[in-house]
This record gives C-alpha cells, sequence and structure tokens, in this order.
C-alpha cells in the first residue's frame, strides 16, 4: 500500500501497529497558543514559545532515557527551531496531516525524530502519551521518522542528504499546483556534507524557488568530532549565496530571531537559507557541545539531573 | 509445535565481528604500511578508533560522504595503497552503489568494502538503517567477491585473505553477537569455498552470517525429531561454492537458505539458481520479506522467523512434515 500525495496512511498491512489519531484537546490547546502568539507583543512571545521548546525538552530527555535510544544532543539543539516553526510559523492542520495546502516541514536529520514527535503530539497530530512506546516493539515511533505511520511526518528520513531534493521537488510540485504553501527542510550541518545536498540547492537556485528555506541546524558537531575537523563547511552563508539562495545567521536559540527568519518575505525568486548557530545538548549542562551525546542515552540519574535543569 | 529454543537457553558465548576486524586490521597495519582506513564520520561505529590512535595519517575520515568516500577509495588505491574502506553496510552500499560498481568494481580497485552492522543490526533505528538488500546489490555486480563471516574467526581470516590479495572485494562485517562456529583444525575462511558444519542426509539448511549457529541449532532440534539436517556455512555469496550447492541438493533432496537479509537476490536467491539449473529440488529461502516493523535486533529476527525454530519449522515444511 502506498501513501497517496495527500493523505498519511497507517502501515502496511501485516504491521500490526496501532494508528496515531489525532488528540483534539490537544489540537485545541496548540490552537489556543497560535491564537495568542498571532496578537501577542515579541516579550509575550517570546516567553510562549520557551515554554513550548522547555516542555518539549523535557518530554525529550524522558523519551529517550525510557526507551534507551535516541539522539540526544542533537533533539535539543533543533528544539527551538522545531517549537518556533510549529509554534508560529507552519500552517499545518493537525486535526487533517494531509491537507493538501498545507506548509511542509522535511526534518532532514532524522536521528533527531524524538523532537520532531513530541513537536508533532505537543501540536496534537497524535496523543503525547504514545511517546512511551518510541522504539518499542511494534510502536509507530520508529528510531527514525517514518512516512508510513506518523501523521506529520511528510517524508521518511535516516539517511543523511536526502531532506533538501525532497523539499525541492516539494516546492517545484506546489509551485506547479498553484499553491502558496511553504516547504521548510531543516539540516544537519555535518549532514552538509553529502553532496545531494547541493545538488538540490543548485536546483533550487536555478528554479528561483521562493517558498522554500532551508533551516541549518548549525551546532559544529557531529557523530564523531567536530565539523571543522572532519570537513571545513566554512564560508557556510557564501556557499549558498554562490548557489543563488539568500543566506542569513541567526542565534538558533533565539525564538524571536528565528521567528523574524523564517518569517520575512524572501527576496523574489530567491529560496532562503537560515544559518541557525545552536548547542548541541542544548539546556543540559554536561551535554553541551559534548560529542558524546550525539547519541549517548542518559541513565535514570543523568535523567533526573537533566530535567532537573530544564525546569 | 514444540520446536522451541531461545536464545537465553543457549548459554553461549558470543562476539561482536566488529571487534576482530578491528583489531585484525590494526595488525596488518603494522605489517603493512600500506594499509590504511577510510571511513564517514564512522571512526566508533566501525571502531576504528585504535587504528587512528596508532596511524592518525592514515585514516581518512571524509565525513557524511559515502559516494565520496568510495571514489576516494579506488583513488587511494590507484595511488598504491590498501584501503579499508568503512561505513555503515546500508549507507556504503546504497548510497555508493555505483562507486562501487565503476570506481572498484569494473575498475578492478583494489579497494577492500567494509559494511559495518548489516542486516537488523540497528534494530528500532529503523529500515533505512537496516542493510537488507546489500547482498542482492553486490551480488549483481561482477568481478565483486561478497565475503560474509559468520565469527570472529572467519572474520579475521577474511580480512587477512582481503588484504593479500589484489582486487575488490566487500565483506559484510556482522554486528550482532554469534558465537564461534568454526571448526577447529579446518582454515577458518577459505575464499569461495562453502563449509559443511554438520552432515545430514534430509535437508540442508545454507546459511550465512549470523544465521549459521541459528542454523546449527535448528539442526539439533530437528534431530530430536528424527530429521538429519546438514548445514552449510556459506561465507563467500559472490562467487557461490556451487559444488556444495549441488551435492546438498543431490545428497539431501530439499534446501533451506536463512540470511539477515531479502532473499531476493541474496544467498537464497543464489543457492536457488544454482539448484534450479542443476538438480532441481523443493526450497524454503528465509529472510526479510519486508520493511521491518520497530524493534530491537533480536525482537526482529524473531518476527522474521530468523531462529532456530524458524529455521527448523521452514525445513519441517519443506519436507511435509510440518503437520505431523
Ligand atoms: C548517509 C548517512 N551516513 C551516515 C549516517 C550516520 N549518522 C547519523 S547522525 C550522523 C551525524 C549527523 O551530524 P549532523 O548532521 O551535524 O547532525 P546533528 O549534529 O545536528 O545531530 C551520522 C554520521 C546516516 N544517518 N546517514
Amino acid at each position: 500500500m502506498r501513501p497517496s500525495p495527500t493523505t498519511i496512511t497507517a502501515a502496511p498491512p501485516g504491521h500490526d501497529v496501532t494508528d496515531l489519531l489525532p488528540d483534539h484537546d490537544a489540537i485545541a490547546e496548540w490552537r489556543g497558543l497560535r491564537e495568542r502568539l498571532a496578537r501577542a507583543d515579541r516579550d509575550a512571545a517570546a516567553a510562549a514559545l520557551a515554554a513550548l521548546a522547555g516542555g518539549i525538552r523535557r518530554t525529550v530527555i524522558s523519551t529517550i532515557a525510557g526507551a534507551g535510544l535516541g539522539h540526544a544532543g542533537g533533539d535539543l539543539s533543533v528544539t527551538d527551531i522545531l517549537a518556533t516553526l510549529y509554534g508560529a510559523v507552519l500552517r499545518v492542520d493537525p486535526a487533517d496531516p494531509g491537507w493538501p495546502d498545507r506548509d511542509r516541514l522535511v526534518l532532514s536529520k532524522g536521528h533527531c525524530s524524538v523532537a520532531l514527535y513530541t513537536t508533532l503530539s505537543t501540536c496534537g497530530f497524535f496523543p503525547a502519551e504514545r511517546l512511551s512506546t518510541f522504539a518499542a516493539p511494534m510502536s509507530p515511533l520508529n528510531g527514525h521518522p517514518s512516512r508510513r505511520s506518523v501523521p506529520g511526518v511528510e517524508t521518511s528520513t535516516g539517511p543523511l542528504g536526502h531532506g533538501l531534493p525532497v523539499g525541492v521537488g516539494i516546492a517545484v510540485g506546489l509551485r506547479l499546483r498553484g499553491s502558496a504553501a511553504r516547504t521548510v527542510v531543516v539540516l544537519g550541518d555535518g549532514e552538509l556534507q553529502e553532496g545531494s545536498n547541493w545538488e538540490a540547492a543548485m536546483t533550487a537556485g536555478h528554479r528561483g524557488l521562493t517558498s522554500l528555506t532551508a533551516v541549518i541546524d548549525r551546532n559544529g558537531l557531529q557523530q564523531g568530532a567536530r565539523t571543522s575537523a572532519t570537513n571545513e563547511l566554512e564560508p557556510l552563508a557564501d556557499k549558498w549565496r554562490a548557489f543563488g539562495w539568500e543566506a542569513v545567521e541567526v542565534d538558533g536559540h533565539d525564538h524571536l530571531a528565528l521567528l523574524d527568519a523564517l518569517t520575512a518575505p524572501h527576496d523574489a525568486g530567491r529560496p532562503r537559507c537560515v544559518i541557525a548557530r545552536t548547542v548541541k545538548g542544548r539546556g543540559v549542562s554536561f551535554m553541551e557541545d559534548r560529542v558524546e551525546w550525539h547519541h549517548k542515552v542518559p541513565d535514570a540519574e543523568q535523567a533526573r539531573s537533566a530535567l532537573e535543569e530544564l525546569r | 509445535m514444540i520446536l522451541r529454543q531461545t536464545r537465553e537457553e543457549t548459554h553461549e558465548e558470543t562476539y561482536d565481528c566488529r571487534d576482530a576486524f578491528a583489531d585484525e586490521l590494526v595488525r596488518l597495519a603494522r605489517a603493512d604500511s600500506r594499509v590504511v582506513a577510510v571511513c564517514n564520520d564512522s571512526v566508533g561505529s566501525s571502531k576504528l578508533g585504535a587504528f587512528a590512535a596508532e596511524f592518525p595519517d592514515r585514516l581518512v575520515n571524509v565525513g557524511i560522504a559515502e559516494q565520496d568516500m568510495v571514489g576516494i577509495g579506488a583513488g587511494l588505491a590507484n595511488a598504491g595503497l590498501v584501503p579499508f574502506v568503512c561505513g555503515a553496510a546500508t549507507f556504503l552500499t546504497a548510497r555508493a552503489l555505483e562507486q562501487i560498481k565503476a570506481d572498484v568494481a569494473y575498475s578492478l580497485a583494489n579497494v577492500k568494502l567494509c559494511g559495518m552492522s548489516p542486516g537488523l543490526a540497528y534494530g528500532a533505528l529503523g529500515p533505512t538503517h537496516h542493510s537488507t538488500e546489500d547482498l542482492s546489490w553486490l551480488r549483481a555486480i561482477a568481478d565483486l567477491p561478497v565475503v560474509v563471516p559468520a565469527d570472529p574467526a572467519q572474520t579475521r581470516a577474511a580480512i587477512r585473505w582481503a588484504a593479500e590479495t589484489e582486487g575488490p572485494v566487500f565483506l559484510r562485517i556482522g554486528r550482532f553477537p554469534v558465537p564461534d562456529v568454526s571448526p577447529p583444525g579446518v582454515p577458518a575462511f577459505t575464499y569461495g569455498r562453502a563449509v559443511r558444519l554438520r552432515e545430514g542426509v534430509d535437508a540442508t539448511v545454507v546459511a550465512t552470517g549470523t544465521m549459521v549457529s541459528r542454523a546449527m541449532r535448528a539442526a539439533a532440534l530437528l534431530e530430536e525429531r528424527g530429521v538429519q539436517a546438514r548445514v552449510v556455512n556459506v561465507s563467500t555469496i559472490s562467487p557461490l561454492d556451487r559444488e556444495e550447492i549441488v551435492a546438498a541438493a543431490r545428497q539431501t533432496g530439499a534446501v533451506v537458505t536463512a540470511e539477515e537479509a531479502v532473499p531476493t537476490g541474496g544467498l537464497g536467491a543464489a543457492v536457488a539458481e544454482v539448484v534450479l539449473e542443476t538438480r532441481p529440488v523443493p526450497m524454503r529461502l528465509l529472510g526479510t520479506r519486508a520493511f521491518a516493523p520497530t524493534g530491537e535486533p533480536g525482537f526482529l529476527l524473531e518476527h522474521f522467523g530468523l531462529t532456530a525454530d524458524g529455521i527448523a519449522r521452514a525445513v519441517l515444511e519443506v519436507l511435509g512434515l510440518d503437520h505431523v
């Protein structure tokens, strides 16, 4: 069974997964937040987004510790980006995840599924209680996001360097269909070492995909080392500009800076790259900027002290 | 069905073959300055830490760039080095398949491709990380030996053979814990030769990698049912030991294959091709026939029936004894 272009299907027959259905209470709460944010002044908006992100961070830690699996470092660096996108930017409908004119979010750094799952459940795409099944036998919440089983996941990711080409295709397709919906692709910085990104960047620049935004989670670390020690990326903004994009650099933990970068109108005919400077493991002192927390799992004591710090 | 034996009941010592790989690679590098390693941000998962500490200049970590990694490997070989190109089997093979075909196999480059943590080893990281198609893809490429060691002794011997032998080779280095299966007194690995681990007259189980020890346990379970199953360990999938397969079909009259991969194009298909061309007999091909659900490696092997019990059932089925 193949997912049709606009509906998210459950897993194919033979897979004993229970469907993830919308959580209408959570949706109502999320809609309330969106309305408040639309009317809020900047201080109030910053406070609301910080609260949203804080809740996601805590759930990320408890989910990973409970499952014994996950990528805490990258989850915590990307959290403010996802919270800002889902809290204030993306036009999606958690009650109708296949709505044709929805904005699309592709999480190219698919190993950070827990941050995405938590954000999606916070918006009501599925009940938050289901997060506790993450990585458990037959759970729809696999270690990497699957389009087959998780509503709100636009494409299955995990192998790095896939998100941007898919995002370019979505943006071209939406434009052909006359839809005004936007496409946002969130990438890791280490991931940019995959050449497929630059092939896609060239196509996007050439085609003037104004509705496409790439957000780079620029935490400076990859799996085994610093990105600068592995394969230097700088001058990163210049690289995107050379491919026909506009590029802005922001503090990736500053919700208002992110909000501005993600909502300002694009230069005509240019996709935008937002280079969000982040800290891997952000918010938990013993994880911050430490390469081993790429995929180390906190033990009970570490989880407890992490949750304490995130309170 | 009374056939039932879990891994916990066997009390065998088990090993992660990556450790034997890492250790042997360092020994080779000490003996031969041409030995270099290439990896994709996988120093830890390819177990190259000790290599990197001792030979920092001889490790090329290209970052997350598998096509680059394999192309660079071919270039290093051209320059007279012996590169071991290491990465998670799924990304190494899927991502760089054309580089493997053109730059390595067709160019006869002296590159040793090392696919780490294959099959379902990544468990709940999900199907994107399961290397279950690698055997099918690589077996289709000419002049590319595909080697799947079943235990640490085979792993060491296969790596030594690869280093000593000029030309391309793919080594599938397992992470899932396996016990020793190599019988003492015979060479642990002979290129192109399958090893008969157990005699039997009623059926043959042809297994590779992680499935070999399970096939041995299946044979023990079958013996309790009065069925004598032969067990053959195929550690060179390509080129396949045709003689051993033909002998199995002719002498035992039924064949079951088991692999931690899709049988379509993999070991199962390879064996079936030989059986069909020479001595058609009833067969069952065990493997992963769908994208896996969520779960740990052991759970997923159970899910796909890739257990001693599952293999034994398949043998009874192929013999028409499943309802007895
Ligand atoms: C094609 C591919 N090669 C290798 C990997 C293994 N891997 C998973 S995460 C990771 C590091 C990612 O680094 P980065 O993009 O910077 O992500 P972040 O630091 O934000 O977690 C690697 C190498 C993979 N998932 N896909």
